[in-house]
């Protein structure tokens, strides 16, 4: 996605989310958001089965 | 009076139960020491000196009167500002939260060092909301690392690391969530103890990642974090995730020694990006212990993207409500952050949290073979105050992020960690990793090393 398009998505997801977003915050948004999609990207590439738990409680 | 600047809490504890000194004098030259270095070190936000010393002269009427008073007793100790502290708003960083009215009782934490007689004098500096690992504030200014006061402290608990290795306290608890504990005990050089998740109770303090949350002690010995750490132990139903296990007091057998232990040096994900100041506290602490192995963490680069992801999304919908009312007034660079984990995918977060399971399952087979595991804390030792980037394997990164590079995967899964400081011209930290709930193995293996003078918490010349 190109800077362009990505900072339509986040001012479209921030209207959604109520969030007033200035101008002058997109650029740091959107490297923030670079950094989540590569590391989400990572985690979503490897490979688990439909059985696996999450656990959003976690007991160590 | 004696110089209580670099005593240990225990030496103090000891000095006030015999009479050598009294509980007042100790707070008297703690708010001291204090008054004359935080303008430079900007560790406290908030000093309670009234309540302090009214507790101190509670504490000598009691020695008096010939009560013997807990292991603590008369032990000055501060807290990072997300603690709750009666009479304090919990600013937890923020210039939000500082609206907030006064905190009506104490963190469980304080009530319980208290309870053994420490004394609470104040609360420390940190990065806004816990969401940083330098210790630089917009609003208060940075944490100022003893060390070298141009380098940052680490963070978020910046001023925990400052105030202690400054010599204004012996002991300071924080809060770990990524590496919050580890990162300013390794670039402050000190002990750091981040318990096993669940272990030590977070009632009272402002969350940022409840399912990653961990509170612990900083110190300048091993034995001060074992004394406080047992202070602290125990159930509390108020906070949903502390555990229901009896508590497990470490007492003196942190001087049981390592043998029979089998401690492995952590390779591959934690033999990349490393600076050679932090290879070499490495090679200097493996060389100490008798180390058989060398292991890869079962996809351990993973397991710190899981740990962002899941910290940005959570840490973004505890402050959806601020970011909506007031974005403005946070930090710009959480505030961004915090927006952009605002919109983290869903699959991604639900992955990263299915993911955190197969990984933990993945580590506890692993700790059949080995009793504990040795890995660096932090990629280099402390950065300079402003610096925005550094370069590790020869990419040029961010440090607010990246500091944590090494502590995310631990604490992704809650296992119980002591950062031990190797001493140089500045200090940088190991990581001893124990299985979950084995903190006093972490403990001995540290105690091992401080022992045998490998790690120290190092005197800076100046403080």
């Amino acid at each position: 996605m190109n800077d362009e398009a990505l900072d339509a998505f986040i001012l479209g997801y921030a209207e959604i989310l109520g969030i007033d977003v200035q101008p002058d915050w997109l650029g740091s948004i959107r490297a923030n958001m670079a950094v989540t999609f590569r590391l989400g990207g990572m985690v979503l590439d490897f490979p688990l089965p439909d059985e696996a738990e999450p656990a959003p409680v976690f007991t160590a | 009076m004696t110089d209580i600047a670099w005593q240990s809490a225990s030496a103090i504890a000891a000095l006030v139960a015999d009479g050598t000194v009294t509980a007042r004098a100790v707070i008297e030259a703690t708010l001291a020491r204090i008054g004359l270095h935080n303008g430079v070190l900007n560790a406290f936000t908030d000093v309670v000196a009234e309540r302090a010393l009214r507790r101190a002269d509670l504490i000598d009427a009691r020695r008096r009167a010939g009560q013997t008073g807990g292991p603590l007793t008369g032990v000055p100790f501060a807290v990072k500002n997300l603690f709750d502290v009666k009479g304090l708003p919990t600013r937890a960083g923020s210039a939000i939260n500082r609206e907030r009215p006064a905190a009506e009782v104490d963190s469980e934490l304080v009530v319980r060092l208290e309870a053994a007689g420490a004394i609470l004098v104040g609360a420390l500096n940190m990065g806004e909301y816990a969401y940083d690992f330098t210790g630089e504030n917009q609003h208060d200014g940075p944490s100022r690392n003893p060390h070298d006061i141009t380098r940052m402290t680490g963070g978020s608990s910046g001023g925990s690391g400052g105030a202690v290795a400054g010599g204004l306290v012996p002991l300071a608890l924080g809060s770990d969530t990524n590496g919050s504990i580890r990162v300013p005990a390794s670039l402050c050089g000190l002990f750091g103890l981040k318990p096993t998740f669940g272990r030590l109770p977070r009632t009272g303090s402002f969350p940022f990642v409840s399912s990653l949350d961990h509170l612990g002690p900083l110190a300048r010995s091993v034995g001060d974090l074992a004394l406080s750490y047992d202070a602290m132990q125990g159930h509390d139903p108020n906070d949903p995730f502390c555990t229901d296990r009896a508590p497990h007091p470490i007492g003196g057998d942190f001087e049981a020694g390592i043998a029979g232990l089998r401690i492995a040096r952590a390779g591959d994900y934690f033999r990349a990006n490393l600076m050679p100041e932090a290879e070499a506290a490495m090679d200097a602490v493996c060389a100490a212990l008798p180390i058989d192995r060398e292991i890869a963490l079962p996809e351990a680069a993973r397991a710190r993207a899981a740990a962002y992801v899941i910290t940005t999304a959570e840490g973004a919908a505890l402050h959806m409500g601020r970011l909506r009312a007031r974005p403005g007034d946070f930090d710009p660079e959480v505030r961004d952050r915090l927006i952009a984990g605002a919109m983290t995918p869903v699959p991604m977060m639900i992955q990263a949290q299915k993911f955190r399971r197969w990984y933990r399952d993945a580590m506890q087979r692993l700790f059949q073979d080995v009793d504990a595991i040795v890995a660096p804390a932090t990629p280099c030792v402390a950065p300079s105050l402003g610096q925005k980037t550094f370069v590790l394997g020869g990419v040029e990164l961010p440090v607010r992020p990246n500091l944590g590079l090494f502590t995310q995967p631990i604490s992704f899964i809650g296992l119980p960690v002591v950062a031990v400081p190797v001493p140089g011209p500045m200090p940088i930290g190991v990581q001893i990793i124990a299985p979950a709930w084995r903190e006093d193995i972490a403990l001995r293996i540290a105690r091992s090393l401080e022992a045998a003078g490998v790690a120290a918490a190092q005197r800076p010349p100046a403080f």
